[in-house]
């Protein structure tokens, strides 16, 4: 590489700035659906994509359950030099930048490199790949260690191959929380684009979780699910819950100024992102004082930030953890905030498992796609809801007039974070898109 | 003006060369190393067998056994580091509605050490791939997931407002503590933890940088091993250690009469996009990085009195920050004072950006610029002014303090003295 650059520019304010964040590149990589088309139509069939583990031999291994993404392990369409260097959590990363990138008719060459952030949510980094070096080292010795360990197995791999490999030079970050991480990643693209920042901002997560070791250490959180019957292992608000089912994929989208996505001809948004809220629960055996749970504030704080009251909210993606107490604790909120079943609440999560910093990027681009498409993705058939839920918890799909949604998720630890997306109205340069509701 | 500024009013460090913020201080000051030949493993075998280890004994730094045994060495660090700085800031955390506290921390590498150690019990010294999951160590998974690191110092804070983990490799310290300012400057949270820790010297990491010979293969003469921009430098020290901050709204802080450090006045990040771990030479992407944080400080350039460098002790990041320097600060460069602290520390991964923040806000406090150790033969081809061997005393006001890591990633961070003309309502 030998460019030489015109003078870089510090003076990120653009005047067709408008101050609303949206959303208008998505993409979905998940167990039962890979691609946003084809994950769509899962969930509308409501088409689990949970199963037995294949990618090891895992005889006797205590998880039985899993959400794979469906492939070889190294994923199809990552270029072979990079794909040696990198993990299968990052590669997915890749493909679905490619195709929010395409959804999003954005040519990353065509804007100012530093116009360009890349911001990422990753729970456990490189999972497969740090399993096999630190095999390599313990069986073999230190110089079995291949050089690429030292840029596949960090939390930080992902966004720092999407950056090189697009070119974008913008405010880059990585972000954990769990499976709350991928909130916070959103919000911080959210605030660097309403901050004039950076013009784009790629963002959301993927995880890949499933390797011998990466398994065994989530079995030490006492949350997965020890079912074997892939119907039936992760229910989540189901008297019969008995923890959740880990799986990968997740998702990137792509998050500009609305007045900037128009002015480049971008494609009609898919919606806005109105608001974010992140609280942390109390220390463990702390009992929480008088006011509202550390959750509800969460959700009244992002509700709050978008300016809208909880009449407003048409439809709630629930974390739905699958963990008894912590399903009460969120049907509970959600009934404090929207009055008991005053709001319908859906967890498509419980087709395709908990993605970790996957899982709330995907919850958001569903959100967006039930915006676009006015139809509530059903959670899974197997669930039956428990009395003691107060929810209005959606079966099968369920048609609606949708504005605005909102996503809950929680991380491991007392992580809380709530996101409001509200849709953008179309204008006249947008054409409006056939819809898949059947 | 109303903006809302975050300042520095409580700092805690665990360092290499002594635990806590004054240990650290003078052994900065003092132009000393902490490097030595790694205790942590039997290092023989690996081409790097040196380190800056900090001498750290969790009893004596008052975790009970039952936190020793939960949290990674790196969260005990971050712990002990956050205890430290709210005793410093003399902030009553309980005054403060809970929901008002957040955490800012940052890890490049998390719980590695925990991870690795599990792993070679599980798969019988890496002899099997289904590894053994029947009984797993009850807190496996809190090393999995580096976000346990800011849990646990949620929990030391008693924070329930945001909470978060940045993990961007060697700049997570930096962009840790730019994300705690904003807590403060969007109005999302009063008092913040903002810092970073990281406890890299297990076997495996040690090896990965082996692999790519980033590390120096110094051995025989660990105390001057970590030689940034020296002429005779061969690759970075690994470090460990924490440093966390407290910090609060300007007007807030000096309504209590909290004694304020400095001020973060402005800051930036901006990435290569051009390799996972080279730099080119023209550091065009570090230099944007600099203009935008001093544009965000307001500053002009020649008011910096300190610039704080990477400093790592390769010669690919020795080129590329001082042109990145130069073609930032022009003509000021040749007169303000460079140094590294990693010449003393090593590099902590993720860890040292906020180490090296808590350099500068002493740096301020004390009117004193740490030196560069081990340069004796500084490398022509720079010819800054990169403080030799000793501390100098400095009227020190505004500082710069830069960061660059693997993923292409560049931070830049403007620190002042207190500014009375700002921040009040």
């Amino acid at each position: 590489m030998t460019d030489t650059q015109a003078a870089p520019t510090a003076v990120p304010a653009a005047s067709a700035a408008t101050g609303v964040a949206v959303v208008t590149g998505v993409s979905a990589l998940a167990p039962g659906g890979i691609g946003t088309a084809d994950f769509w139509d899962a969930l509308l069939e409501a088409r689990s994509g949970l199963g037995a583990v294949t990618r090891f031999a895992a005889d006797g291994f205590p998880v039985r359950v899993v959400g794979e993404v469906a492939g070889p392990e190294t994923v199809p369409g990552v270029d072979p030099r990079l794909a040696v260097q990198t993990d299968r959590w990052s590669q997915l990363a890749m493909v679905a930048t490619d195709e929010a990138l395409h959804d999003a008719a954005l040519d990353p060459a065509a804007l100012p490199p530093y116009d360009l952030g890349v911001i990422t949510a990753s729970s456990s980094g490189g999972n497969a790949f740090g399993q096999r070096e630190i095999e390599a080292l313990w069986s073999k010795g230190p110089r079995y260690v291949g050089p690429y360990q030292s840029i596949a197995w960090f939390y930080a791999a992902t966004t720092g191959q999407l950056s090189i490999r697009h070119g974008m030079k913008g405010p880059c970050g990585v972000l954990v929380a769990e499976q709350a991480g991928g909130l916070d990643a959103i919000g911080q693209a959210r605030r660097t684009v309403l901050r004039g920042d950076a013009r784009v901002v790629l963002t959301g997560g993927t995880e890949a979780p499933l390797s011998p070791y990466a398994l065994t250490c989530q079995l030490a959180s006492g949350l997965l699910s020890p079912g074997a019957d892939p119907q039936r292992a992760y229910l989540p608000f189901d008297e019969a819950a008995t923890g959740h089912v880990p799986g990968e994929g997740g998702a990137l989208l792509l998050v500009e100024d609305a007045g900037q996505a128009a002015a480049r001809g971008a494609p009609r948004p898919y919606g806005e992102i109105a608001g974010y809220a992140a609280t942390f629960d109390p220390p463990p055996g702390v009992r929480p004082g008088g006011g509202p749970t550390a959750l509800r504030r969460a959700v009244e704080g992002a509700l709050a930030d978008a300016g809208a009251t909880p009449g407003e909210v048409d439809v709630v993606f629930a974390d739905a953890a699958g963990s008894p107490d912590l399903d009460r604790a969120e049907s509970a909120c959600l009934a404090e905030v929207f009055g008991p079943r005053g709001v319908p609440v859906t967890a498509p999560k419980s087709l395709y498992g908990r993605l970790y910093a996957g899982g709330a990027p995907l919850d958001v681009v569903t959100a967006l796609l039930a915006l676009r498409h006015q139809v509530i993705p059903p959670t899974s058939p197997y669930v039956t809801r428990a009395a003691a839920h107060p929810i209005d918890l959606v079966g099968r799909a369920r048609p609606a007039r949708l504005r605005t949604a909102l996503v809950v998720a929680r991380g491991y630890g007392g992580f809380n974070g709530a996101m409001v997306l509200r849709s953008t109205p179309p204008t006249d340069s947008h054409r409006i898109p056939k819809g898949r509701v059947r | 003006m109303n903006q809302r500024r975050a300042v520095v009013t409580g700092i805690g460090v665990v360092a290499p060369g002594g635990v806590g913020t004054k240990a650290f201080w003078k052994l900065l000051t003092d132009g000393r190393t902490a490097t030595r030949a790694i205790s942590h493993f039997d290092a023989s075998g690996f081409r790097s067998r040196i380190a800056a280890e900090a001498d750290f004994n969790p009893a004596a730094c008052g975790l009970t056994a039952e936190e020793t045994v939960r949290m990674d060495r790196a969260a005990q660090f971050a712990v002990v580091a956050a205890r430290e700085a709210l005793a410093d800031s003399g902030a009553a955390p309980e005054e403060v509605p809970a929901h008002r506290i957040g955490v800012s921390v940052g890890t490049a590498v998390g719980c590695t050490v925990t991870l690795e150690q599990q792993y070679t019990q599980v798969s019988d010294n890496g002899s099997r791939w289904v590894v053994d999951a029947a009984d797993p160590f009850p807190h496996l998974y809190r090393a999995l997931v580096p976000s346990a690191i800011g849990a646990e110092v949620a929990w030391a804070a008693g924070a329930q407002g945001p909470v978060r983990t940045v993990s961007t490799g060697c700049t997570s310290g930096l962009d840790a503590v730019a994300q705690g300012a904003q807590y403060i400057e969007d109005g999302t949270a009063d008092l913040v933890l903002a810092g970073a820790t990281d406890a890299p010297i297990s076997p495996i990491t040690v090896a990965c940088f082996d692999a790519i010979k980033a590390t120096s293969p110094n051995n025989d003469d660990p105390a001057h091993a970590s030689r940034p921009f020296d002429r005779d430098r061969d690759g970075f020290v690994l470090g460990e250690g924490c440093a966390v901050l407290i910090l609060e709204e300007a007007g807030a802080a000096r309504r209590r009469g909290a004694r304020i450090y400095c001020e973060i006045a402005g800051y930036a990040q901006r990435s290569n996009a051009f390799h996972m771990t080279g730099l080119r030479p023209d550091g065009l992407e570090l230099a944007e990085a600099i203009r935008v944080a001093l544009d965000r400080a307001r500053l002009p350039v020649d008011s910096v009195d300190y610039v704080n460098a990477h400093g790592s002790g390769t010669r690919q990041n020795d080129r590329h920050e001082t042109a990145a320097f130069k073609a930032t600060l022009g003509e000021h460069a040749y007169r303000v004072p460079v140094s590294s602290i990693k010449s003393m520390v090593g590099h902590s991964l993720g860890a040292i950006g906020a180490i090296e923040v808590a350099a500068c806000a002493l740096a301020i406090e004390m009117d004193t610029v740490p030196p560069t150790a081990n340069l004796h033969t500084p490398d022509p081809e720079l010819g800054l002014d990169y403080v030799p061997l000793e501390a100098r005393e400095y009227p020190v006001d505004t500082v710069l303090s830069v960061g660059s890591g693997f993923g292409g990633f560049q931070t830049a961070m403007v620190l002042t003295a207190p500014r009375p003309e700002v921040g009040h309502d």
